[in-house]
């Protein structure tokens, strides 16, 4: 069975959807992505969807899902590259996609993911110096 | 067998003329501010000149001989100009049919003696005018889609320019009333063109709506939302006092989105979160 690659990078976690994303594949990818970030202590999760020209309202709530559950495990979440034509179909379906950060593509995603991140960054190392 | 008919009318031609002008300027819906009488009166007598050129007692029953295409296309023309002009159906119709009057009014005096070949004569001319009527019509109509055709074009072309004002800034200035299909061409261009030049902010000026409803305002956040979801900021601008007022008195909610006044004021707004300065430059510099 399929499975959608997660991969790390430093504090991040990078998953590029190549293929039109099917409802059982999409919810492999959110629990897998759940597992990940509490197994690696994740700080970030950046989804490329810019290969995705199909959306409809089961993946924009995946997307809002992955973004909410990150959130309670304290990591940000950034949807890069999304098309167009997905985003107004998203807005058509009343999906804004609420407490995900976006990006036009993943270079800025990274950075958008620094400094969402960066700033919490040191204050927590400074409580915990001993963690890393 | 008494004179041809067409050769009775040319030789009062002068007379027709006088007698239509008069009809013509009796007539309370006269347009003397889209067209002075000298220029009237010379309408006139070129199509009157056409006529009696090209209509022989033959063509006076078939009104689409091709003989007649003189005549014909000198109609076209003048219906034509008048749509563009201005004049309303009314008074374009007027003009062909008050030719009617003149015309059978001459012809009450030439043949007062037969009744009988009058009234078959005037039936004929009566017909005869109707066609050249419709004709006018057709083309009167035709005419005034071809200006509607190009205003449409026109606006559709200048309607939604997306200008980059700045690396990595957009701005769409938004002329005229959005509709729903409107709005969703001014959505597609612009999130094309923020993949295109790959920038992080879209400032919509909003100065050349006329009104924004529930409905616009619907349309503008869900272009604001399209914009976040591609990874763009969206900055509404150009806000009216009055559009600030209506959309607080309809309710709507523009929390989420950004809103400035100005267009200057959104583009500071972008620099400021692109953390880009602009400053005078030192006069020695140059």
């Amino acid at each position: 069975m399929d499975r959608i690659p997660i991969l790390k990078m430093g504090q991040y976690l990078l998953v590029t959807i190549q293929v039109d994303l099917y409802d059982r594949l999409a919810l492999d990818l959110e629990s897998d992505l759940i597992s990940h970030i509490t197994q690696t202590n994740a700080r970030g999760v950046l989804i490329d969807i810019s290969a995705v020209s199909i959306v409809d309202s089961f993946m924009g709530r995946i997307l809002s899902n992955i973004a909410g559950m990150a959130r309670i495990l304290d990591a940000a979440t950034v949807v890069v590259g999304m098309q167009p034509a997905v985003a107004i179909t998203l807005v058509e379906l009343g999906l804004s996609l609420t407490g995900v950060h976006t990006a036009l593509n993943v270079e800025r995603g990274i950075e958008l993911l620094r400094t969402k991140t960066g700033g919490t960054i040191e204050p927590s190392d400074y409580d915990e110096p001993s963690d890393d | 067998m008494s004179k041809s008919i067409i050769g009775t009318l040319s030789q009062k031609k002068n007379q027709i003329l006088t007698l239509w002008m008069r009809n013509q300027l009796s007539d309370g819906g006269l347009r003397d501010d889209l067209m002075n009488n000298e220029d009237l009166r010379q309408q006139s007598a070129e199509l009157l000149d056409c006529l009696f050129d090209t209509v022989t007692d033959d063509t006076l029953t078939a009104p689409d001989a091709p003989s007649l295409a003189p005549l014909i296309d000198q109609l076209t023309h003048v219906s034509m100009s008048r749509a563009r002009q201005g004049f309303t159906p009314r008074e374009t119709g007027t003009y062909i049919f008050s030719l009617k009057d003149a015309l059978l009014e001459i012809f009450r005096h030439e043949r007062k003696e037969d009744s009988e070949q009058l009234l078959g004569e005037i039936l004929l001319i009566s017909k005869f005018i109707d066609s050249l009527g419709i004709v006018t019509f057709e083309t009167f109509i035709q005419g005034r889609e071809e200006v509607i055709m190009r205003q449409t074009d026109e606006m559709t072309e200048i309607s939604t320019p997306v200008v980059q004002i700045w690396d990595g800034i957009l701005a769409m200035p938004l002329i005229g009333t959005l509709d729903s299909s409107r709005a969703l061409v001014v959505m597609e261009n612009l999130l094309q063109e923020i993949v295109r030049t790959g920038s992080g902010i879209a400032i919509l000026d909003i100065s050349g709506v006329p009104t924004v409803d529930s409905m616009v305002a619907q349309h503008l956040i869900k272009t604001v939302n399209a914009t976040r979801l591609m990874g763009a900021e969206c900055i509404i601008s150009g806000i009216r006092p009055e559009i600030a007022q209506t959309i607080v008195h309809l309710g709507i909610d523009l929390s989420q989105v950004v809103t400035k006044s100005t267009l200057a004021s959104a583009l500071k707004h972008a620099f400021a979160s692109m953390r880009i300065e602009v400053s005078k430059a030192n006069s020695r510099s140059f």
